[in-house]
C-alpha cells in the first residue's frame, strides 16, 4: 500500500495539477486509488485470517482487561485473606523479623498452590497462567509485602518445578510440596554485591564427574531459617546460569539471618554454599537443561521474576493509596481537610496515575507469557518503571501523612521500607 | 482474559494510517512548519483518501465521529471505534501533529457532534468539518466561566461573544461553540451550538502564530448578533442544574484518550529517530543487565521507553473502557495526564540526546519537541487532568477541591 500512497502524494504535490486546475480530477484519482488499495488490503486480511487455524481461545485475540471467572474468584478470596489475616499480622511480624507460626499453613489452605499446579501433575489447575500467578502476588502484597514474600517463595519453587522440572523431579518433589509435608521451599538467585546481575552470577556450579560442586553466597532468601529445599541459581562454567535443587541437609549449606530495611517478616537470610556436592538429579530440568533449553528456561525465569516483583509493587502501592485517601480527607489543617489543597490532592492524583501506569506494564508482560509471546523487553520495561515509581509512591505516602507517616502508629513507614525493595530485588520470586 | 496487545484486526487500520503518516505527512512536515498559515493543499487529497479507504471496505470507524460510548457490549469484549481512532491518530501524529489536526472532517467539533447530537442532527451535520470553540480571552480552564451568550429569538439563537484558540477554526466548515443561556445559572446553562462559516455576524478576526503545530490553523472568532437555526443546539436546551455540565463535558471522556494517543505518536517518532541516530554512534539498547551498569544514554532511552509504554497502555485502557460501555472519565484523564507529560519530556530529552543535530532544523526532532507542548495543554491542561483524577480518587466535588 505504501508505494501507491507515494504515487498519490506526488500527484497531490504537483504544481501542474494546481496550475491546470485539475484538483478535482486528481482528488477523484486519489479516491479511487485509495479505494482499490483498501479493497486489496481487506481481501488480503480476510485470506490471512481464514487460513490461520485458531489454536488459542478467541478472547485472547482482543485487547482485554477483564479477569476470568476463576481469577476473580481467587482475587476475592485473597483480598479477604489480605484484609483479615495479613494486614493485622504485618506489624508484629516486621518487628520480630520472622514469619508467624502457622502463617504458611493458613495460606496453603486457600488452595493457591494447588491452583498453580496442573491436574496432570496432581494439582487443581486446568491451565497454568502467568496472569493468575501475577494477580495472586498483587493481592497478597496488598496485605503485606513481607508476608507475601514468605508465602510466595514456596509457590515460586513449585512454579519452577512445574515449568522446567524433569518428569523425575516433578514426580519426586511435587506430591509432598502439594500436601505441605516436605516443609518449606524457597528460591535463591540474588547475591550480596552492588550491581547484581542475574545473568552474571558469581555462584558457580563446577562439574565433578557427573556431580556438581556449588560455591557462592545468596542473599535476601525468604524463609532461609526453615526452608528444606532451595532453588539455587548458579553459573555452570561454559554453559551459563542454571537452577539447582539443593537440600538444606547437604554438607556445606549454611544459613544465617539477614534482616533488612523491609521484607523482614519473610525471615530473610543469607545462604552460604561451601563446596556443596550435588548429583546430576539436582540440575533443574535434568541433562537437557545443559543445552539451549536450559538457557531459555533461565531467561524465562528472570522475566517471570521481574513481573512478580512488579506485581509486589502494585499490591503495596494500592494499599498505600487506599490508606492515604481517607487520611487526607479526615486530617484537618487551616480549617479544612488537607485534601482540599491542590498541593496535597495532586500528589494523590499522581500516586493513582503512576500506580495505574505500573499496573498496565506488569499486566501486559504477564499477558504476553500466557499468549505465548516473548516478553523480555516488556518485563524489563515493567521493572524499570516499577523501580522508579514504586519508591516515588512510597516516599510520597509518608510525606502525605507528615510526622504521622514517620512513626509506627501508621503502616506507611513500613510500606516505604518495603517499596524500596522493588528497585533492588531481581530474582528470588518466580511466577 | 488479560491481553494488552493491539488486536490483529486493528493492525490493518494502524498500518494504513502509518502509510499516510510516512508517505504524505513526513515529506511535507517541515514545509508547513515554515509556511505557517499556508493551507496544506495535500490535505484535500487526504480527505478523499480517507473517504476512499472506508468506501473500499477498510475498517470502519477510524475517524472522530466513531468516538461514541458503546452501550455495553453484548456477547464479549469489543475493540471498537474509540480504540481504532486512538490508534489511528497515534500513527498520524507519528507523521505530523499539525497536519493530523488539519484533516478535513476530523475536527474536535465532529467528536462533539458524535457524542451529543441527536439522530436528526447527526444526519444534518454529516460530512461537515467542525472545529471546537470553548476558550475565551477571559476563560480557559475555567470553562464554566464563559461569557459568550445565546439568546432565543423566535426560531433562532442569537450568539454574542469572542472565542480564541480555535483549532482548525478558519479552515473548518463550521464551529461548535460553547455559550451560556443564562450566566446566573452556572455550568448547567452552558450549551453547544453548531455555527456554519459564512453565517452573518461570525468573523475570523485573527490567526495565531505559534510555538508548534504550525500546519494547523488556530483562530480567534467573534460572534456579533450571529443568528443560527434553533435546532443547531446540540443536546437538550433544558437547564438541569443537577446534571450540570454533563452534556457538553462528556465529549472529553472520548477525546482525551485521542489526545493521549497523539502524544504517544509524536513521542514515538522522537524516540525512534533518536535511537536511529544513536545507533550510528554505536549506542545499542539491550533489555538485560542492571540499568545502572549501562551507559547513561542507554539507561535514559530505556526509562523513556517505559514511560512511553505507560502512556500508550493507559490510552488503550481508556479507549477499551469506552468501547465496552464502562464509565471512563478518570481513566481518560489519567491517560492524557501521563501520555502528554511524558510525550513532552521525551521529545525534549531527545533534542538534548542528539545534540546540535537534535536542535537543528536539519532534523525534525526539534519540531516534535515544539509540537508536543500543546498536547499537555489543549483538551484540558495537565493541571486540569490532575484535578479531575484527584477529585475522583478523593471523592470531592469541584466546590471542595477547587
Amino acid at each position: 500500500m505504501g508505494s501507491s500512497l507515494r504515487v498519490l502524494n506526488r500527484i497531490a504535490d504537483s504544481p501542474f495539477v494546481e496550475r491546470l486546475g485539475l484538483e478535482d480530477r486528481a482528488q477523484k484519482l486519489v479516491y479511487e486509488g485509495a479505494k482499490r488499495a483498501a479493497e486489496t488490503a481487506a481481501r488480503a486480511a480476510k485470506r490471512f485470517s481464514s487460513k490461520r487455524t485458531d489454536d488459542r481461545p478467541r478472547s485472547s485475540k482482543k485487547f482485554d482487561l477483564s479477569l476470568t471467572e476463576e481469577q476473580q474468584l481467587m482475587r476475592d478470596t485473597l483480598r479477604r485473606f489480605a484484609d483479615d489475616v495479613m494486614q493485622p499480622a504485618a506489624r508484629g511480624a516486621d518487628d520480630r523479623s520472622s514469619t508467624p507460626d502457622g502463617f504458611l499453613e493458613a495460606f496453603s489452605e486457600l488452595g493457591a498452590i494447588a491452583m498453580s499446579v496442573p491436574e496432570v501433575l496432581g494439582g487443581a489447575a486446568e491451565q497454568v497462567s502467568a496472569v493468575s500467578q501475577m494477580l495472586i502476588v498483587e493481592d497478597l502484597a496488598r496485605g503485606d509485602m513481607g508476608l507475601a514474600y514468605a508465602v510466595l517463595s514456596p509457590l515460586s519453587f513449585v512454579n519452577a518445578l512445574v515449568h522446567w522440572g524433569s518428569d523425575e523431579q516433578q514426580a519426586r518433589l511435587l506430591p509432598s510440596l502439594l500436601e505441605g509435608e516436605s516443609g518449606a521451599a524457597t528460591v535463591a538467585v540474588m547475591e550480596p554485591h552492588p550491581l547484581f546481575d542475574p545473568g552474571a552470577l558469581r555462584t558457580a556450579a563446577k562439574r565433578r564427574g557427573s556431580d556438581y560442586e556449588l560455591n557462592g553466597e545468596k542473599s535476601m532468601v525468604a524463609l532461609a531459617d526453615r526452608a528444606r529445599w532451595f532453588l539455587v541459581a548458579a553459573e555452570v562454567p561454559k554453559v551459563g546460569p542454571r537452577f539447582f535443587l539443593v537440600e538444606r541437609d547437604a554438607e556445606g549449606v549454611e544459613t544465617r539471618d539477614e534482616p533488612a530495611m523491609g521484607l523482614r517478616s519473610a525471615s530473610l537470610g543469607r545462604l552460604k554454599l561451601d563446596k556443596v556436592r550435588v548429583g546430576p538429579e539436582a540440575l533443574l530440568g535434568g541433562e537437557a537443561a545443559l543445552k539451549a533449553e536450559g538457557k531459555a528456561a533461565y531467561d524465562d525465569g528472570m522475566n517471570r521474576a521481574r513481573i512478580a516483583w512488579g506485581a509486589m509493587a502494585l499490591g503495596t502501592a494500592q494499599a498505600l493509596l487506599d490508606y492515604v485517601i481517607p487520611y487526607c480527607n479526615e486530617r484537618l489543617a487551616f480549617g479544612e481537610p488537607i485534601s482540599h489543597r491542590q498541593a496535597v490532592a495532586f500528589m494523590v492524583a499522581d500516586i493513582g496515575i503512576e500506580l495505574e501506569s505500573m499496573r498496565m506494564l506488569v499486566y501486559r508482560a504477564a499477558g504476553r507469557i500466557d499468549a505465548g509471546l516473548k516478553c523480555r523487553r516488556e518485563a524489563y520495561l515493567a521493572r524499570t518503571l516499577c523501580s522508579e515509581k514504586a519508591m516515588e509512591i512510597g516516599t510520597n505516602g509518608v510525606q502525605l501523612l507528615g510526622g504521622a507517616g514517620f512513626i509506627k502508629d501508621h503502616p506507611v513507614e513500613l510500606w516505604y521500607r518495603q517499596l524500596r525493595s522493588i528497585g533492588v530485588m531481581d530474582g528470588n520470586l518466580l511466577l | 482474559m488479560i491481553y494488552l496487545e493491539v488486536p490483529k484486526n486493528l493492525k490493518l487500520v494502524v498500518n494504513q494510517a502509518h502509510q499516510v503518516a510516512k508517505h504524505i505527512f513526513r515529506p511535507i512536515s517541515r514545509k508547513y512548519d515554515r509556511a505557517e498559515h499556508d493551507y496544506p493543499k495535500e490535505l484535500d487529497m487526504l480527505a478523499a483518501l480517507m473517504d476512499g479507504l472506508s468506501a473500499g471496505g477498510g475498517p470502519q470507524g477510524a475517524g472522530v465521529d466513531s468516538l461514541q460510548r458503546e452501550e455495553g457490549a453484548n456477547g464479549g469484549v469489543r475493540n471498537g471505534g474509540n480504540m481504532t481512532t486512538c490508534l489511528g491518530l497515534t500513527e498520524l501524529c507519528w507523521g505530523d501533529v499539525g497536519l493530523a489536526l488539519s484533516i478535513p472532517r476530523q475536527g474536535l467539533g465532529n467528536a462533539a457532534i458524535a457524542a451529543v447530537a441527536d439522530a436528526d442532527q447527526k444526519e444534518r451535520f454529516a460530512g461537515v468539518w467542525a472545529a471546537m470553540a470553548i476558550t475565551e480571552p477571559g476563560a480557559g480552564s475555567d470553562s464554566a466561566n464563559i461569557r459568550t451568550t445565546a439568546r432565543l429569538d423566535g426560531d433562532e439563537w442569537v450568539l454574542n461573544g469572542e472565542k480564541i484558540y480555535v483549532t482548525a477554526g478558519s479552515r473548518a466548515d463550521a464551529v461548535v461553540v460553547w455559550a451560556t443561556l443564562d450566566r446566573n445559572l452556572g455550568r448547567a446553562a452552558i450549551k453547544s451550538f453548531v455555527v456554519s462559516h459564512g453565517t452573518p455576524g461570525m468573523e475570523v478576526v485573527r490567526l495565531d502564530k505559534k510555538l508548534g503545530i504550525r500546519a494547523s490553523d488556530t483562530a480567534s472568532i467573534t460572534f456579533t448578533d450571529c443568528r443560527i437555526p434553533k435546532d443547531n443546539l446540540l443536546g437538550s436546551s433544558d437547564i438541569d442544574t443537577k446534571k450540570g455540565f454533563g452534556g457538553v463535558m462528556q465529549t472529553f471522556d472520548n477525546t482525551r484518550p485521542v489526545v493521549a494517543g497523539m502524544a504517544v505518536g509524536v513521542a514515538r517518532a522522537a524516540l525512534e529517530h533518536t535511537r536511529k541516530l544513536l545507533e550510528e554512534e554505536g549506542i545499542k539498547v539491550r533489555y538485560k543487565g542492571p540499568l545502572f551498569a549501562k551507559s547513561a544514554v542507554e539507561a535514559e532511552l530505556i526509562r523513556m521507553e517505559a514511560d512511553w509504554e505507560a502512556g500508550r497502555l493507559l490510552m488503550l485502557k481508556a479507549a477499551w473502557m469506552a468501547d465496552n460501555g464502562i464509565p471512563n472519565s478518570t481513566e481518560a484523564s489519567m491517560s492524557k495526564a501521563k501520555a502528554a507529560r511524558v510525550g513532552n519530556r521525551i521529545t525534549l530529552r531527545c533534542v538534548e540526546l542528539c545534540g546540535t543535530l537534535g536542535y537543528s532544523e536539519a532534523e525534525l526532532i526539534e519540531k516534535w519537541a515544539r509540537d508536543s507542548k500543546i498536547l499537555d495543554i489543549f483538551e484540558g491542561t495537565q493541571q486540569i487532568q490532575l484535578l479531575i483524577v484527584a477529585r475522583s480518587l478523593l471523592g470531592k466535588r469541584s466546590s471542595e477541591l477547587r
